[in-house]
Protein backbone atom coordinates (compact mmCIF):
# COMPACT_ATOMS: atom_id res chain seq x y z
CA UNK A 1 0.00 0.00 0.00
CA UNK A 2 1.42 3.07 -1.17
CA UNK A 3 1.88 5.78 1.97
CA UNK A 4 -0.73 7.98 0.25
CA UNK A 5 -3.49 4.99 0.36
CA UNK A 6 -2.28 4.16 3.63
CA UNK A 7 -2.87 8.41 4.90
CA UNK A 8 -6.15 8.11 3.29
CA UNK A 9 -7.58 5.36 5.27
CA UNK A 10 -6.38 6.89 8.36
CA UNK A 11 -7.73 10.02 7.31
CA UNK A 12 -11.54 8.61 7.04
CA UNK A 13 -12.56 8.43 10.45
CA UNK A 14 -12.01 12.18 10.87
CA UNK A 15 -13.33 13.23 7.53
CA UNK A 16 -16.77 11.48 9.12
CA UNK A 17 -16.40 13.01 12.20
CA UNK A 18 -15.64 16.61 10.62
CA UNK A 19 -18.78 16.47 8.33
CA UNK A 20 -21.05 16.30 11.13
CA UNK A 21 -19.47 19.02 12.90
CA UNK A 22 -19.10 21.28 10.09
CA UNK A 23 -22.80 20.39 8.79
CA UNK A 24 -23.19 22.75 12.56
CA UNK A 25 -21.25 25.48 11.52
CA UNK A 26 -22.76 25.87 7.99
CA UNK A 27 -25.99 25.92 10.25
CA UNK A 28 -24.51 28.87 12.72
CA UNK A 29 -23.29 30.72 9.72
CA UNK A 30 -26.45 31.11 7.64
CA UNK A 31 -28.01 31.73 10.83
CA UNK A 32 -25.69 34.25 11.61
CA UNK A 33 -26.44 35.74 8.14
CA UNK A 34 -23.91 34.40 5.89
CA UNK A 35 -25.00 33.06 2.56
CA UNK A 36 -24.09 29.17 1.93
CA UNK A 37 -21.39 30.20 -0.78
CA UNK A 38 -19.50 32.58 1.71
CA UNK A 39 -19.94 29.56 4.87
CA UNK A 40 -18.13 27.04 1.87
CA UNK A 41 -15.85 29.81 1.26
CA UNK A 42 -14.83 30.39 4.61
CA UNK A 43 -14.21 26.27 5.63
CA UNK A 44 -12.75 25.50 2.46
CA UNK A 45 -9.92 28.27 3.27
CA UNK A 46 -9.56 28.27 6.67
CA UNK A 47 -10.26 24.65 8.22
CA UNK A 48 -10.59 25.30 11.66
CA UNK A 49 -13.31 24.69 13.86
CA UNK A 50 -13.28 27.19 16.92
CA UNK A 51 -11.13 29.55 14.24
CA UNK A 52 -14.45 29.58 12.29
CA UNK A 53 -17.10 29.86 14.83
CA UNK A 54 -14.79 33.09 16.28
CA UNK A 55 -14.34 34.35 13.31
CA UNK A 56 -17.84 34.80 11.93
CA UNK A 57 -19.15 35.79 15.14
CA UNK A 58 -16.92 38.76 14.88
CA UNK A 59 -17.72 38.99 11.52
CA UNK A 60 -20.98 39.89 11.72
CA UNK A 61 -20.09 43.65 13.75
CA UNK A 62 -18.70 45.80 11.17
CA UNK A 63 -14.87 47.26 11.23
CA UNK A 64 -13.41 44.74 13.84
CA UNK A 65 -10.52 44.34 11.87
CA UNK A 66 -8.00 44.47 14.67
CA UNK A 67 -10.06 42.15 17.06
CA UNK A 68 -10.60 39.53 14.04
CA UNK A 69 -6.55 39.32 14.32
CA UNK A 70 -6.09 39.01 17.66
CA UNK A 71 -8.86 36.73 18.32
CA UNK A 72 -7.53 34.72 15.30
CA UNK A 73 -3.95 34.51 16.99
CA UNK A 74 -5.04 33.76 20.16
CA UNK A 75 -7.47 30.86 19.00
CA UNK A 76 -5.03 29.08 16.62
CA UNK A 77 -1.46 29.14 18.32
CA UNK A 78 -2.17 25.71 19.22
CA UNK A 79 -1.48 24.98 15.78
CA UNK A 80 1.72 26.87 15.79
CA UNK A 81 2.79 24.39 18.62
CA UNK A 82 1.52 21.22 16.48
CA UNK A 83 3.54 22.52 13.65
CA UNK A 84 6.83 22.75 15.51
CA UNK A 85 6.08 19.28 17.24
CA UNK A 86 5.41 17.73 13.86
CA UNK A 87 8.44 19.48 12.08
CA UNK A 88 10.82 17.10 14.54
CA UNK A 89 9.84 14.27 13.07
CA UNK A 90 9.03 14.78 9.38
CA UNK A 91 11.06 12.71 7.04
CA UNK A 92 14.12 14.22 5.81
CA UNK A 93 12.20 14.47 1.98
CA UNK A 94 9.51 16.34 3.59
CA UNK A 95 10.87 20.09 3.04
CA UNK A 96 10.74 23.70 1.74
CA UNK A 97 7.62 24.20 -0.37
CA UNK A 98 5.81 20.39 0.68
CA UNK A 99 5.93 22.17 4.33
CA UNK A 100 4.84 25.54 3.05
CA UNK A 101 1.70 23.51 1.31
CA UNK A 102 1.06 20.31 3.66
CA UNK A 103 1.15 22.73 6.79
CA UNK A 104 -2.35 24.31 5.74
CA UNK A 105 -3.76 20.99 7.03
CA UNK A 106 -2.79 21.11 10.44
CA UNK A 107 -5.48 20.26 12.55
CA UNK A 108 -5.79 19.12 15.90
CA UNK A 109 -6.93 15.63 15.05
CA UNK A 110 -4.58 15.32 11.54
CA UNK A 111 -1.97 16.58 13.86
CA UNK A 112 -2.79 13.76 16.45
CA UNK A 113 -2.78 11.24 13.87
CA UNK A 114 0.05 12.29 12.11
CA UNK A 115 2.13 12.41 15.57
CA UNK A 116 1.59 8.94 16.08
CA UNK A 117 3.69 8.07 13.19
CA UNK A 118 7.30 7.15 13.81
CA UNK A 119 8.60 9.44 10.80
CA UNK A 120 6.08 12.09 9.15
CA UNK A 121 6.32 11.36 5.27
CA UNK A 122 4.66 14.07 3.11
CA UNK A 123 2.45 11.65 0.78
CA UNK A 124 1.39 9.55 4.09
CA UNK A 125 0.08 13.56 5.62
CA UNK A 126 -1.60 14.69 2.02
CA UNK A 127 -3.62 11.54 1.85
CA UNK A 128 -4.46 12.33 6.06
CA UNK A 129 -5.60 15.55 4.76
CA UNK A 130 -8.24 14.74 2.03
CA UNK A 131 -10.97 13.52 3.58
CA UNK A 132 -11.11 15.70 6.17
CA UNK A 133 -10.52 18.35 3.88
CA UNK A 134 -13.22 17.38 1.79
CA UNK A 135 -15.62 16.42 4.85
CA UNK A 136 -15.19 19.50 6.51
CA UNK A 137 -16.45 21.37 3.09
CA UNK A 138 -19.54 18.98 1.99
CA UNK A 139 -20.40 19.13 5.81
CA UNK A 140 -20.67 22.70 5.38
CA UNK A 141 -22.11 23.14 2.19
CA UNK A 142 -24.71 20.55 3.57
CA UNK A 143 -25.57 22.54 6.33
CA UNK A 144 -25.53 26.06 5.21
CA UNK A 145 -28.17 24.56 2.60
CA UNK A 146 -30.33 22.79 4.78
CA UNK A 147 -30.17 24.33 7.70
CA UNK A 148 -32.78 26.88 5.74
CA UNK A 149 -35.14 23.66 5.27
CA UNK A 150 -34.78 21.71 9.07
CA UNK A 151 -37.37 22.27 11.78
CA UNK A 152 -36.08 25.65 14.20
CA UNK A 153 -35.76 22.63 17.33
CA UNK A 154 -33.68 20.68 15.31
CA UNK A 155 -31.39 22.85 14.02
CA UNK A 156 -31.05 24.79 17.33
CA UNK A 157 -29.84 20.98 18.96
CA UNK A 158 -27.47 21.36 15.97
CA UNK A 159 -25.89 23.96 17.04
CA UNK A 160 -24.43 21.81 20.15
CA UNK A 161 -22.51 19.39 18.00
CA UNK A 162 -19.31 22.16 17.83
CA UNK A 163 -19.53 22.28 21.41
CA UNK A 164 -19.51 18.92 21.82
CA UNK A 165 -16.12 18.12 19.87
CA UNK A 166 -14.81 20.82 22.09
CA UNK A 167 -15.48 18.75 24.89
CA UNK A 168 -14.06 15.69 23.28
CA UNK A 169 -11.11 17.02 22.76
CA UNK A 170 -10.94 18.39 26.83
CA UNK A 171 -12.66 15.76 28.99
CA UNK A 172 -10.00 13.05 28.31
CA UNK A 173 -7.35 15.36 28.83
CA UNK A 174 -8.86 17.22 31.67
CA UNK A 175 -9.24 13.68 33.63
CA UNK A 176 -5.85 12.72 33.56
CA UNK A 177 -4.05 16.02 34.27
CA UNK A 178 -4.71 18.15 36.88
CA UNK A 179 -3.00 20.69 35.52
CA UNK A 180 -5.18 21.11 32.30
CA UNK A 181 -8.53 20.37 34.78
CA UNK A 182 -7.40 23.66 36.69
CA UNK A 183 -6.49 25.54 34.02
CA UNK A 184 -9.84 25.17 32.25
CA UNK A 185 -11.76 26.14 35.30
CA UNK A 186 -9.75 28.77 35.57
CA UNK A 187 -10.73 30.06 31.79
CA UNK A 188 -13.71 29.21 32.29
CA UNK A 189 -15.23 31.02 34.92
CA UNK A 190 -13.13 33.84 33.90
CA UNK A 191 -15.33 33.73 30.85
CA UNK A 192 -18.51 33.38 32.73
CA UNK A 193 -17.51 36.98 34.59
CA UNK A 194 -16.90 38.08 31.27
CA UNK A 195 -20.28 37.64 30.07
CA UNK A 196 -22.06 38.53 32.89
CA UNK A 197 -20.59 41.08 35.27
CA UNK A 198 -21.19 44.48 33.95
CA UNK A 199 -18.61 46.73 32.80
CA UNK A 200 -16.69 43.41 31.74
CA UNK A 201 -19.65 42.42 29.65
CA UNK A 202 -19.17 45.28 27.57
CA UNK A 203 -15.58 43.62 26.16
CA UNK A 204 -16.66 41.92 22.53
CA UNK A 205 -16.80 38.25 22.38
CA UNK A 206 -13.56 37.66 20.07
CA UNK A 207 -11.75 39.88 22.45
CA UNK A 208 -12.58 37.74 25.66
CA UNK A 209 -12.57 34.32 24.57
CA UNK A 210 -8.47 35.72 24.10
CA UNK A 211 -8.42 36.64 27.43
CA UNK A 212 -9.53 34.48 29.35
CA UNK A 213 -7.49 32.17 27.30
CA UNK A 214 -4.32 34.00 27.51
CA UNK A 215 -4.33 34.86 31.13
CA UNK A 216 -4.96 31.15 32.58
CA UNK A 217 -2.48 29.54 30.41
CA UNK A 218 0.01 31.86 31.88
CA UNK A 219 -1.39 31.24 35.49
CA UNK A 220 -1.24 27.27 34.25
CA UNK A 221 2.67 27.51 32.83
CA UNK A 222 3.68 29.51 36.20
CA UNK A 223 1.89 27.26 38.72
CA UNK A 224 2.11 23.69 36.45
CA UNK A 225 5.18 24.28 34.25
CA UNK A 226 4.90 21.04 31.91
CA UNK A 227 8.11 19.28 31.59
CA UNK A 228 7.74 15.66 30.07
CA UNK A 229 8.38 15.50 26.58
CA UNK A 230 5.48 15.05 24.56
CA UNK A 231 3.57 15.35 21.43
CA UNK A 232 0.17 15.64 22.01
CA UNK A 233 -1.69 19.08 22.08
CA UNK B 1 -19.58 42.69 0.88
CA UNK B 2 -16.04 44.34 0.47
CA UNK B 3 -16.26 44.24 4.36
CA UNK B 4 -17.09 40.08 4.44
CA UNK B 5 -13.27 40.06 1.88
CA UNK B 6 -11.57 42.19 4.36
CA UNK B 7 -12.01 40.00 6.86
CA UNK B 8 -12.22 36.78 4.78
CA UNK B 9 -8.48 38.03 4.70
CA UNK B 10 -7.43 37.95 7.94
CA UNK B 11 -9.12 35.13 8.61
CA UNK B 12 -7.54 32.68 6.19
CA UNK B 13 -3.86 34.56 6.29
CA UNK B 14 -3.71 34.40 10.06
CA UNK B 15 -4.65 31.47 9.88
CA UNK B 16 -2.47 29.38 7.47
CA UNK B 17 0.56 31.74 8.81
CA UNK B 18 0.35 30.16 12.45
CA UNK B 19 -0.04 26.77 10.83
CA UNK B 20 2.88 26.49 7.84
CA UNK B 21 5.11 29.12 9.27
CA UNK B 22 7.06 27.60 12.19
CA UNK B 23 6.13 24.38 10.10
CA UNK B 24 8.05 25.59 6.86
CA UNK B 25 10.77 27.43 9.69
CA UNK B 26 11.33 25.40 12.64
CA UNK B 27 14.22 23.32 12.74
CA UNK B 28 15.37 22.78 16.71
CA UNK B 29 13.16 22.53 19.58
CA UNK B 30 11.81 25.49 21.78
CA UNK B 31 13.80 25.25 25.12
CA UNK B 32 11.99 27.95 27.73
CA UNK B 33 10.03 25.81 29.78
CA UNK B 34 7.97 28.76 30.65
CA UNK B 35 7.06 29.23 26.93
CA UNK B 36 6.68 25.49 26.50
CA UNK B 37 4.25 25.44 29.31
CA UNK B 38 2.08 27.91 28.22
CA UNK B 39 1.51 26.49 24.69
CA UNK B 40 0.48 23.69 26.19
CA UNK B 41 -2.37 24.31 27.75
CA UNK B 42 -3.52 26.74 25.37
CA UNK B 43 -5.26 24.46 23.56
CA UNK B 44 -7.35 23.68 26.13
CA UNK B 45 -7.92 27.33 27.91
CA UNK B 46 -9.24 28.40 24.26
CA UNK B 47 -11.82 25.51 23.64
CA UNK B 48 -12.78 25.28 27.56
CA UNK B 49 -13.48 29.36 27.18
CA UNK B 50 -15.23 28.98 23.48
CA UNK B 51 -17.86 26.66 25.23
CA UNK B 52 -18.74 27.96 28.56
CA UNK B 53 -20.98 29.32 28.90
CA UNK B 54 -21.67 29.80 24.81
CA UNK B 55 -23.02 26.21 24.82
CA UNK B 56 -25.32 26.15 27.56
CA UNK B 57 -26.83 29.59 25.94
CA UNK B 58 -26.49 28.19 22.15
CA UNK B 59 -29.85 26.02 21.87
CA UNK B 60 -32.64 29.02 23.39
CA UNK B 61 -33.33 25.92 25.76
CA UNK B 62 -30.49 26.28 28.68
CA UNK B 63 -32.20 23.41 30.36
CA UNK B 64 -31.78 20.92 27.46
CA UNK B 65 -28.40 22.30 26.13
CA UNK B 66 -27.11 21.52 29.47
CA UNK B 67 -28.79 18.34 29.58
CA UNK B 68 -27.20 17.68 26.45
CA UNK B 69 -23.57 18.86 27.70
CA UNK B 70 -23.38 16.92 30.75
CA UNK B 71 -24.41 13.31 28.86
CA UNK B 72 -21.84 14.49 26.35
CA UNK B 73 -19.46 15.17 29.18
CA UNK B 74 -19.95 12.12 30.92
CA UNK B 75 -18.76 10.24 27.45
CA UNK B 76 -15.71 12.50 26.58
CA UNK B 77 -14.47 11.65 30.02
CA UNK B 78 -14.66 8.01 29.37
CA UNK B 79 -12.65 8.68 25.89
CA UNK B 80 -15.46 8.18 23.58
CA UNK B 81 -14.81 9.84 20.01
CA UNK B 82 -15.44 13.61 18.64
CA UNK B 83 -18.23 11.99 16.26
CA UNK B 84 -20.02 9.92 19.37
CA UNK B 85 -19.83 13.21 21.72
CA UNK B 86 -21.06 15.71 19.29
CA UNK B 87 -24.31 13.23 18.47
CA UNK B 88 -25.61 12.58 21.73
CA UNK B 89 -25.43 16.18 22.75
CA UNK B 90 -27.83 17.30 20.31
CA UNK B 91 -29.84 14.08 20.67
CA UNK B 92 -30.88 14.75 23.93
CA UNK B 93 -30.58 18.59 23.58
CA UNK B 94 -33.40 18.03 20.97
CA UNK B 95 -35.31 15.27 23.15
CA UNK B 96 -35.60 17.85 26.30
CA UNK B 97 -36.53 20.39 23.93
CA UNK B 98 -39.17 17.93 21.93
CA UNK B 99 -40.34 16.98 25.49
CA UNK B 100 -41.05 20.33 27.06
CA UNK B 101 -42.83 21.81 23.91
CA UNK B 102 -45.14 18.57 23.75
CA UNK B 103 -45.79 19.01 27.48
CA UNK B 104 -46.55 23.14 27.06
Amino acid sequence: MSEFTRGFRAGIPIGIGYLSVSFTFGIMAVSYGFSWWQAVIISMLTLTSAGQLAGISVMVHPGQYLEMLFSQLTINIRYSFMSVSLSQKVAASFSGMKRWLLGFFMTDEIFAVASAEKTVDAKFFFGLSVAPYFGWALGTLGGSVLGNILPEVLMNSLCLAIYGMFLAIIAPKARTSRAVLCVTVVAILLHVMFVYLPILNRVSSGIAVSVCAIVAALIGAWLFPHDEEENEA
Amino acid sequence: MREFFIYLVILVGSTYLVRALPFALMRKKIKNRFIRSFLYYIPYTVLAAMTFPAAVLATGNMLAASLGLIAGGVLALQGKGLTLVAFVCCALSLMTDLIMITLN
